[in-house]
């Protein structure tokens, strides 16, 4: 039992910086984290074994199921090492490609990290991509294999694979297994001894980083911080640098894990604020936080808006939860700075509204927890990204939505860019190239991690990502790849907008924009796709794909020829007419195209491609 | 009749009418229908209320649900007619055998119920007298004995002149059969004689369909009725379908089929009256099938029969056992039954009507529907002569898609 605990460990704001050990994990979906974390609380024992349950630190029903962790939070641990006591806090990184840019907050926030990899599967591109972030942000790197229990296990193998990353001996390469807690308390020293403690200057304006900012119903928002200069202490009057905001500081404290009020917070601390606000786009992550009174003038450097790449248009299928929708996204923004939208009509789905997302982890979870925590039923139009279109005469339209596509003389279109980094067992390198060539990338590298393993490095347009590359990259690999991307710019490319039209009607929901070369087969497969989710009609119903004028792909719904009853005799009237009431109730539901009758189910089965976005996700 | 029955609010023992639906009736004509429900054999696509001898059996059914007694049984049902409508003086413009197989009993039996009629309410003098018969039921004497009790039309059950059709519906008369009881039929005096045929049966072609017309034709009735094959849920038609040992129906085959009948049966002098059935001549047309769709009163007797009386519509119990039980008991058979609203009587006005040759009176719709209807002429579902006089009559393409036209003038 360690002789430090939280009784008698040092206390927020009376911390000496050189105790603080900062550091997070970095691992991928599965391979222990929120494990190791779970033992970590109950090693360093802030947590006890009567209320430890697993994985504890993902609070959100919606994470714990899935696995993921989308918000991040810092738990202040004790924990001695040769006498000395020492604060260690572990701060939580948000898992997934889609919030990059809080994972790089989380990594600034660090001086050091673990990087964890199961010992049975080996480092996965997030977990690379991750990695290569972290030394970007120069922390120091713990390796560290889990799972070392299973019969799987290839520890050798992988500990091989690291050392080659991170430039390390094999030896070095810690083993543990979270499960049964084997190797943890010496992790936990080997961080004491690896990372550096937090350097700043305790006497100038305070500069306090905020990495992560939450909101809480009966709290409002909590601000998670990481003090670099001075200290920030209770009742103090904060101000936000980025938009000059002040606050009045309600309370600040750290988190063990729950959250604990102290009397402020010091040099190389990290801890929580909260100020009363209500919407966590006052508290955005990256921003400097300082003191009202005799402040900062300069803040910390790397804040970013948080920029929404992917859009798609959301529709209630029933038109009157219209007002549910909107207050449901109006409740999540508050906790997602990230999340942005705007409503949007559309001929063929109605009302809603266009949302942006950071990508499509982040539109998937949004989408859930909208009909999950707040019952509606939605139609989501395909994901798109945001183009840039320069006109001849200069002007520039920004389309975040295809059917907004604009008509006239284009001089150039400009769409957004990410850097890919796959990792797949090397039988599957020729398929991943073929697949990301077909997806119009451009190669920027290869690196065999192993023999086996390979990771390949690619410049792929963000829209073919947003397509269908996860499941086509799951198909061709038979599941054993991973991807991650970041995004990186924008480049020109010859892209056109392919309508789809029933009955000469267009069908705004079904628009899309897409390279020139492309756009023929695009056209011939939703023109097949509803074809077949037509219902026919009283009349004969062309299916046209078209770009600009031009018709490329055509399909035709036959006319129905026979919609009788045979028999209307006398014990068949009541049913008849129950039967007919039934029918208009069904009649409602449909969707109105020109004067094409269209199920909604048939809208729902044409905007999924075969598998939702939610798939995949660079996981095994 | 359906096979299911739809729910309803109880019918009470006395089987009393509300107030309301006897009001106005003198104005309105009365029939009635008699329901036999036996079958010798069920037939592979049927799922009507009926039950052969060993279905009975198997039901243990009390010897009160016997064929024997069905007759005596019925005659209850007709005798609480009597007293549900009181001292309402109408005689009944039609009677309708239907089953079932109404002669698969002996035509004295049939000619009793129908004599409880005649006592209980008598017989308009021009009076109706249908029934459904198998064409291998009767026999010359058999529909002489049925002229004689008082019948003036029968309907036989010809389906198809083609042998592996009438395989296939599990019929078992053999080709040649129904035309003959036709002749049979005339020589016993009867002046109006209808064949059912059904199209559409997995493996007919469109020349089996053809020679069934012509066939039918040939026989001389005065009416013919053509219903496309409907493979029902749960009957041993739609398992064979099912399992892959017949090719399912097709809609658009049905659609050529229908329009096979329309040119075949109006070149030889038909013409169709509703959406399923032509008459020789409008005195052929079967009257007692035109109270259903003209929203008269006829009193529905047997199991699982449906009544309407002025806005109130009710159905019995389905079980024949049931069925004898409640009348022995001295209660209505009643399972169910609704009220309807006006609303629900205009909605059924359009529905029913519309499947006629008359038409019906644009003034049933609403300024919506009515506008619905223009559209229709345009898209050559609704002839445009007799809606600019104010009606709405179906095209031929317009029957095919009948029930999509109801649903576009009943918005």
């Amino acid at each position: 039992m360690p002789a430090t605990t939280l009784s008698n460990a040092p206390e927020p704001s009376r911390t000496d910086p050189a105790v603080i050990r900062n550091f997070c994990i970095i691992a991928h979906i599965d391979h222990g984290k929120s494990t190791l974390a779970d033992r970590m609380l109950q090693l360093t024992e802030v947590v006890d074994k009567r209320q430890m349950r697993e994985q504890y630190l993902d609070r959100m029903d919606i994470e714990r199921e899935r696995g993921i962790t989308i918000k991040s939070q810092a738990v202040r641990m004790p924990w001695e090492a040769e006498g000395t006591p020492y604060i260690l806090n572990m701060i939580d990184t948000p898992g997934h490609v889609d919030f990059t840019y809080e994972v790089s907050r989380s990594l600034a926030a660090c001086e050091g990290c673990v990087l964890l990899v199961d010992a049975a599967q080996g480092i996965e591109a997030q977990t690379l991509a991750n990695l290569y972030l972290a030394m970007e942000n120069d922390l120091t790197i713990v390796p560290v294999l889990n799972k070392i229990d299973l019969p799987a296990a290839q520890p050798e193998k992988f500990a091989a694979e690291l050392a080659h990353l991170i430039g390390c001996e094999p030896e070095d390469v810690l083993r543990v297994s979270a499960k049964t807690g084997e190797g943890v308390p010496g992790l936990l020293d080997q961080v004491v001894k690896l990372v550096p403690p937090p350097v700043g200057n305790p006497d100038a304006p305070a500069r306090a980083m905020i990495f992560d900012s939450v909101y809480d119903a009966y709290r409002g928002v909590v601000t998670y911080v990481k003090v670099v200069d001075g200290r920030l202490g209770r009742r103090e009057r904060i101000q936000m640098m980025s938009t000059g905001a002040t606050h009045e500081l309600l309370e600040i404290g750290t988190n063990s894990p729950e959250m604990s009020a102290a009397d402020g917070l010091a040099v190389g601390e990290v801890g929580y604020l909260i100020t009363g606000v209500k919407d966590v786009r006052q508290s955005r992550v990256g921003d400097t936080v300082t003191t009202q009174h005799r402040g900062a003038t300069e803040a910390l450097g790397g804040y970013k808006d948080p920029k929404p790449m992917v859009f798609s248009g959301l529709y209630p299928l029933d038109g009157s939860q219209y007002p549910d929708l909107r207050e449901a996204l109006d409740k999540l923004q508050l906790n997602d700075a990230a999340l942005v939208y705007e409503p949007e009509t559309s001929a063929a789905l109605g009302f809603g509204f266009r949302v942006g997302f950071l990508g499509l982890l982040h539109l998937e979870v949004i989408r859930e927890r909208l009909e999950r925590e707040f019952g509606l039923s939605l139609i989501a139009t395909a994901p798109n990204v945001v183009y840039r279109v320069i006109m001849e005469d200069h002007s520039e339209h920004v389309v975040t939505n295809p059917s907004e596509f604009p008509v006239g003389k284009i001089a150039e279109v400009h769409e957004p860019v990410v850097r890919a980094t796959l990792i797949a067992p090397s039988e599957y390198v020729g398929a991943i190239m073929e697949l990301c060539q077909s997806r119009r990338g451009a190669m920027r590298g290869m690196d065999y991690l192993s023999e086996e393993r390979v990771e390949l490095r690619y410049t792929l347009p963000l829209a073919e990502i947003v397509f269908d590359f996860f499941d086509a990259l799951k198909s061709k690999t038979r599941g054993y790849a991973s991807l991650d991307y970041e995004p990186t710019g924008e480049q020109t490319a010859d892209l056109v907008k392919v309508d789809i039209l029933l009955h000469g009607d267009k069908v705004d929901a079904f628009s899309a924009i897409v390279h020139k070369d492309k756009a023929y087969a695009y056209g011939v497969k939703m023109a097949a796709k509803l074809k077949e989710l037509i219902p026919r009609q009283q009349f004969e119903v062309p299916i046209q794909a078209a770009v600009g004028a031009r018709v490329i792909a055509r399909e035709t719904v036959r006319a129905m020829r026979k919609d009788v009853l045979s028999k209307c005799y006398g014990g068949d009237i009541s049913r008849k007419r129950k039967l007919l009431e039934k029918q208009k109730e069904g009649k409602k539901r449909m969707k109105m195209v020109g004067r094409v009758e269209v199920p909604q189910e048939a809208f729902i089965a044409a905007l999924s491609s075969d598998s939702g976005p939610g798939e995949g996700k660079g996981k095994k | 009749m359906p096979s299911a029955l739809p729910a309803g609010e109880p019918v009470p023992a006395s089987g009393a009418l509300p107030p309301a639906a006897l009001r106005g009736a003198a104005q309105r004509p009365l029939g009635f229908y008699l329901h036999v429900p036996y079958c010798a054999s069920r037939c592979g696509y049927c799922d009507f209320n009926t039950y052969t001898a060993s279905e009975l059996r198997l039901a243990q059914a009390p010897a009160t649900a016997s064929r024997e007694s069905y007759a005596a049984t019925l005659a209850e049902e007709i005798r609480l007619a009597r007293k549900v409508l009181g001292d309402d003086p109408r005689p009944a413009r039609t009677v309708f055998f239907g089953g079932g197989t109404p002669t698969l009993l002996p035509a004295e039996d049939l000619v009793r119920m129908l004599d409880t009629v005649r006592q209980e309410f008598s017989l308009a003098p021009d009076a109706e007298i249908t029934t459904e018969a198998n064409p291998e039921s009767v026999t010359p004497a058999y529909l002489a004995a049925l002229r004689a009790g008082g019948f003036t039309r029968i309907s036989f059950g010809m389906q198809s002149a083609r042998a592996h059709v009438l395989r296939v519906l599990d019929r078992s008369h053999t080709p040649g059969r129904p035309e003959r009881c036709v002749a049979e039929a005339r020589a016993a005096g009867f002046e109006h004689i209808n064949l059912d045929l059904i199209y559409g049966t997995p493996g007919e072609s469109d020349d089996d369909w053809r020679a069934s017309l012509d066939a039918a034709l040939s026989a001389g009735p005065d009416h013919i009725s053509a219903y496309s094959l409907i493979v029902e849920e749960g009957t041993r038609l739609a398992r064979r379908i099912r399992r892959g040992e017949l090719p399912p129906t097709d809609e658009d085959q049905h659609a050529d089929r229908y329009l096979i009948a329309e040119e075949t049966l109006g070149a030889a002098g038909f013409s169709w009256y509703e959406v399923s059935n032509w008459a020789a001549s409008p005195d052929s047309r079967c009257r007692h099938n035109d109270l259903y769709w003209r929203g008269a009163d006829w009193w529905g007797a047997g199991p699982g029969a449906h009544s309407h009386i002025g806005g109130t519509r009710w159905w019995n119990v389905r079980h024949p056992a049931a069925y004898a039980a409640a009348l022995a008991a001295g209660r209505s058979p009643g399972a169910g039954r609704e009220t309807l609203t006006a609303e629900d009587r205009r909605i059924e006005r359009i529905m029913l009507e519309l499947r006629l040759s008359g038409g019906c009176p644009l003034e049933l719709l609403t300024g919506a529907a009515r506008r619905a209807a223009e559209q229709a002429v345009a898209d050559g579902l609704l002839d445009p002569v007799p809606h600019r006089g104010g009606r709405a009559v179906l095209t031929l393409r317009g029957r095919l898609l009948a029930d999509a036209v109801i649903r576009d003038l009943t918005d």
